[in-house]
């Protein structure tokens, strides 16, 4: 098990080891030590190793994972999993704005709140959010599915895809095209299977409400001009 | 485009700290503006007099002239700080106008770069680091104050255009963004008035709020307006002698990192920028919303 | 015989020409904006307007063949540990798979590695035709960033953050439902068949603070291997290029409104952005202004045709150019051979531009298996080399006769202007005077 202490060694240190982690290897247990909130920690991960990060981490923390298992015990800056490809990320605290950014696959959880655009561009990641979202999240989410326990803020999925949204509190507002959809039972599994990957116990599925995408903009229509 | 820090201070034991406190804060978000840094730090209140913070870029020349410069308008100065480029010239209240001109006098490298009963406000060119050395920050106490670095966009790197930018007594702003309708609200505030230092577009803001508390709003009525009438993305921070007031426009890109404890209020671009005051790991941290006006008041 | 008043001829209004007429009709009829394919086809200042002052006897000419005239270039050799190594002064700009079909990417990828010079990938990904194909490729980083993932990001060779391009700076983009096939659906992570909008901003960054941040995590993610670009639209080119610089670019890539773009609205790509020529000059002069000229290099891309152009740019300041159009041109696009099927989509080789509609006859910007088959993209990359080389040829010749012996010794004192505009545009005097007219002032 590694331990690096970033008031010591630099960043550069932290990821030429995560990146010269090899498939195979033994040691991909890593622990980071005084982040104090650094930029692009854990970042551009290719291989299944173990970050614990304990403290509080900058811009872009675990951007691009792509089969990483991240911890930040603190909470996360800008952008946190930016662009994930797989494996998972897990915020103790909350995470500034853009959580998740872009993320293609894997987990991303916020065990406290996530600040604006929570999912923006989401293109099949899975946010789970424990805490509550702020406003613009989940703009223009392609796929994937974000679960929220808290509250939505303003224009919630504007010009939403196909990305599935749950939200279990209060929604301040909807974005343009993004509607409450039926709940059915493929999605109380969906939700329930999502909360036990986070570790979520004390919620039902019941309680959520479905938001997705009206479908009204996927093809230019005039009369559909105000909604842009 | 910058970084901004700014400390509000509730608890009086932390105010000899907040000149410490602010540069920590500041140096760490050296990365997000290379160009400048300043700070402004309200210190006690001197009641009847008030302070003038000057600059000259040739301070052996122009700053020996300053006591005799008053004595020709017949003012005798409380008391003359000199810091490196700056000067802070205290003055009775009553004879502020005629301070400020004569001071202006002593030559045209000569600038004012705030004025009030407890302001002082210190910029210049370089990194934080260098800045807070040269005016000895560190060892300032106060009850409020805040900091800037700056990437400069589309003005010159100067020292009139390093924020903060101060438009009126005890007042300053602090900006990070880029305003998309400063030329036209420059010109406006020009007709009724208003006078500009720089090209600067956070100036144009300073002077707005200027404007609008001199209708008699409040800071926080000021920043309600700011609202409505600022095109472009900004998050300010501004003080006046007994506020601190953050504002973040309505798409609320620029970031902005906010804690609060009983023993302070902080602002930061970035969490970083606020790992080292005391009491962080269990202070109330939270990003301030968009278009949301947070203000507090000793 | 009577005498007969004499008619006027019918008059047609300079302000509402027949184009003008037609384009409110149509506005009329359908509701919607035109959307196109192309750059600004409007008249502008352009490098046609500049001439080289040769060598006489006052300067010496080099020998053609036999004296050197280099033409390599260097490009992100500020802080990457693997700079990219080009032949030529001219790349391929980037171009979407998606707006592309896949024989056209890898024709570009064919001409430009024969050349010795690189490809850049565009808003939808990268491709195995033009990875495979490409000796040197730049991967775009978009605001959509669709198809972007770490294992491209690691394959390539250089990394192009785009913040605008010139023929809409300041805009998203647009790909009608039409040209969403399965594949692109998939790269896009998209339904098939609905309209993708391309965001203006980037998801996770607004401002050259947090580019800087942004840059420093690409650095750490490709372990400063590789160089960055910082790709914008040209607008205020003296600024943008200053903060590019201050983010941390290795090169910034700056796209005259003459730059085409797969799809944007007309309105957009004829009234936004600053010609090509008078970007050029204040980009050079914050680089210089900032001591980074030749150390951070600009990349110019928009209306660039060519050896002539290329020399113009170089001379100007530019350490290299970058052609779009100009390379779809060379591969097949609007050839005058496919005049009927031109005609048949209402328009004319030479004028075709809905490119978003994905009918093009000459198989490059559709996705139609059809169409596609239709491009060779051997011979369509041999045209294309060929191009390259005839420029490159054309570059040095002009070089040689100013007495360089590398393109890059190419000087702004080495060309007067046509027009006042030009002179003043790109700050170099009207012929036959030393009048340079107006200052700086962007």
């Amino acid at each position: 098990m590694a331990s690096i202490n970033l008031s010591e060694t630099p960043l550069r240190e932290l990821n030429r080891q995560l990146h010269a982690v090899t498939a195979g290897s033994n040691d991909i247990h890593f622990d980071v030590l005084n982040p104090n909130g650094s930029h692009s920690v854990a970042v551009g991960i290719d291989q299944p190793v173990t970050v614990e990060v304990h403290g509080s981490v900058g811009y872009y923390c675990a951007g691009m994972n792509d089969g990483g298992n991240i911890t930040v015990h603190g909470s996360a800056g800008p952008g946190v999993a930016e662009n994930m490809m797989s494996g998972t990320v897990v915020i103790e605290g909350d995470a500034s704005q853009y959580a998740g950014a872009t993320g293609r696959g894997g987990l991303l959880v916020i065990k406290g709140n996530a600040a604006s655009r929570c999912g923006i561009s989401m293109k099949g990641i899975d946010i789970v959010v424990c805490g509550s979202i702020g406003h613009m999240s989940a703009f223009m989410a392609q796929s994937g599915t974000l679960v929220v326990l808290g509250d939505a803020g303003e224009a919630l999925g504007d010009s939403l895809y196909e990305a599935h949204l749950f939200v279990r509190g209060a929604v301040k507002s909807l974005g343009a095209d993004c509607i409450e959809k039926e709940m059915r039972p493929e999605h109380l599994e969906q939700i329930r299977a999502l909360l036990d990957k986070a570790g979520v116990t004390d919620v039902r599925p019941e309680e959520f409400k479905r938001y997705g995408s009206a479908r009204k903009l996927y093809n230019f229509n005039i009369d559909n001009a105000d909604q842009y | 485009m910058c970084g901004i820090a700014g400390l509000f201070l509730k608890d009086k034991s932390l105010e000899p700290d907040l000149g410490r406190l602010l540069s920590d804060m500041l140096v760490t978000l050296t990365d997000r503006g290379p160009d400048s840094a300043g700070i402004a730090i309200y210190g006690p209140a001197q009641a009847e007099y008030a302070k003038v913070t000057v600059q000259s870029s040739n301070p052996d020349r122009d700053f020996p002239q300053i006591g005799t410069a008053l004595a020709r308008s017949g003012i005798s100065p409380r008391d003359v700080t000199l810091k490196d480029s700056h000067a802070v010239v205290t003055v009775d209240q009553s004879s502020l106008e005629e301070a400020k001109a004569s001071l202006l006098s002593i030559s045209e490298a000569v600038r004012i770069m705030g004025v009030g009963g407890t302001i002082e406000i210190y910029k210049e060119t370089g990194l934080p680091k260098d800045v807070i050395d040269r005016f000895s920050i560190r060892t300032m106490g106060g009850t409020h104050g805040i900091g800037h670095t700056r990437m400069a966009t589309e003005s010159a790197v100067t020292t009139l255009g390093a924020h903060p930018f101060s438009t009126g007594p005890d007042q300053c702003l602090v900006h990070n963004g880029s305003l998309s309708n400063h030329n036209n609200l420059r010109r406006e505030l020009k007709r009724l008035g208003m006078v500009f230092e720089t090209d600067n577009d956070s100036e144009v803001a300073a002077a707005y709020l200027t404007a609008e508390m001199g209708k008699g709003k409040s800071l926080g009525e000021a920043l309600e307006s700011a609202v409505r009438d600022l095109d472009g993305f900004f998050t300010f921070v501004v003080g006046t002698r007994n506020g601190f007031g953050v504002l973040r426009d309505p798409i609320a890109c620029k970031p902005a990192v906010m804690a609060e404890t009983d023993r302070y209020v902080a602002f930061g671009s970035e969490y970083r920028a606020l790992v080292g005051l005391p009491g962080i790991e269990t202070a109330r941290i939270w990003e301030p919303e968009p278009a949301t006006v947070y203000f507090w008041e000793h | 015989m009577t005498y007969k008043n004499p008619p006027t001829v019918p008059r047609k209004s300079a302000t509402f020409d027949d184009y003008t007429l037609s384009e409110i009709r149509r506005a009329a009829a359908t509701g919607i904006y035109d959307i196109r394919g192309g750059g600004a086809k409007r008249k502008v200042p352009h490098f046609d307007d500049l001439l080289f002052l040769g060598a006489s006897i006052s300067r010496y000419p080099l020998e053609g063949y036999r004296e050197r005239c280099d033409t390599n270039v260097v490009l992100g050799s500020r802080f990457a540990k693997k700079p990219i190594e080009l032949k030529i002064p001219i790349t391929i700009a980037g171009m979407s798979f998606g707006s592309l079909s896949g024989p056209a990417k890898e024709a570009l990828g064919r001409g430009a590695s024969m050349a010795g010079t690189s490809t850049t990938t565009g808003d939808g990904g990268m491709t195995e035709e033009e990875r495979g194909h490409s000796s040197i490729l730049v991967y775009q980083y978009l605001p959509s960033r669709y198809g972007m993932n770490l294992r491209d990001l690691r394959r390539a060779d250089a990394i192009e953050v785009v913040v605008g391009q010139g023929a809409k700076p300041g805009g998203g983009g647009m790909l009608l439902g039409q040209k969403i096939s399965d594949r692109v659906a998939e790269m896009r992570t998209l339904p098939k068949g609905i309209d993708q909008r391309s965001a203006c901003r980037h998801p996770d960054w607004t401002g050259p603070d947090d580019l800087e941040i942004k840059i420093g995590e690409l650095r750490e993610i490709t372990d400063w291997e590789k160089p960055i670009y910082v790709k914008v639209g040209g607008a205020r080119p003296y600024y943008d290029t200053a903060l590019a610089v201050k983010a941390g670019a290795d090169a910034v890539v700056l796209d005259g409104m003459q730059g085409g773009t797969a799809a944007t609205q007309e309105v957009f790509i004829e009234n936004v952005g600053m010609p090509t020529l008078a970007c050029i000059r204040p980009a050079v002069q914050a680089l210089q202004d900032l001591g980074m000229h030749r150390k951070v290099q600009l990349i110019v891309s928009g209306g660039i045709r060519s050896g002539a152009d290329v020399a113009k740019a170089l001379a100007l300041g530019a350490d290299a150019v970058s052609i779009g159009t100009a390379a779809l041109v060379a591969i097949g696009d609007n050839d005058p051979a496919l005049e009927a099927e031109y005609n048949a989509l209402g328009t004319t080789a030479g004028a075709y531009d809905d490119w978003h509609e994905g009918r093009d006859p000459a198989g490059i910007t559709t996705q139609d298996p059809e169409l596609m088959k239709r491009l060779d993209p051997v011979a369509a990359g041999r045209r294309l080399a060929n191009y390259l080389k005839v420029m490159t040829l054309e570059t040095q010749t002009i070089a040689r006769a100013c007495g360089k012996n590398h393109v890059h010794n190419l000087e702004p004192e080495d060309l007067c202007a046509l027009t006042i505009e030009a002179a003043a545009m790109a700050q170099v005097p009207l012929a036959g005077t030393d009048w340079i007219p107006g200052k700086r002032g962007f």
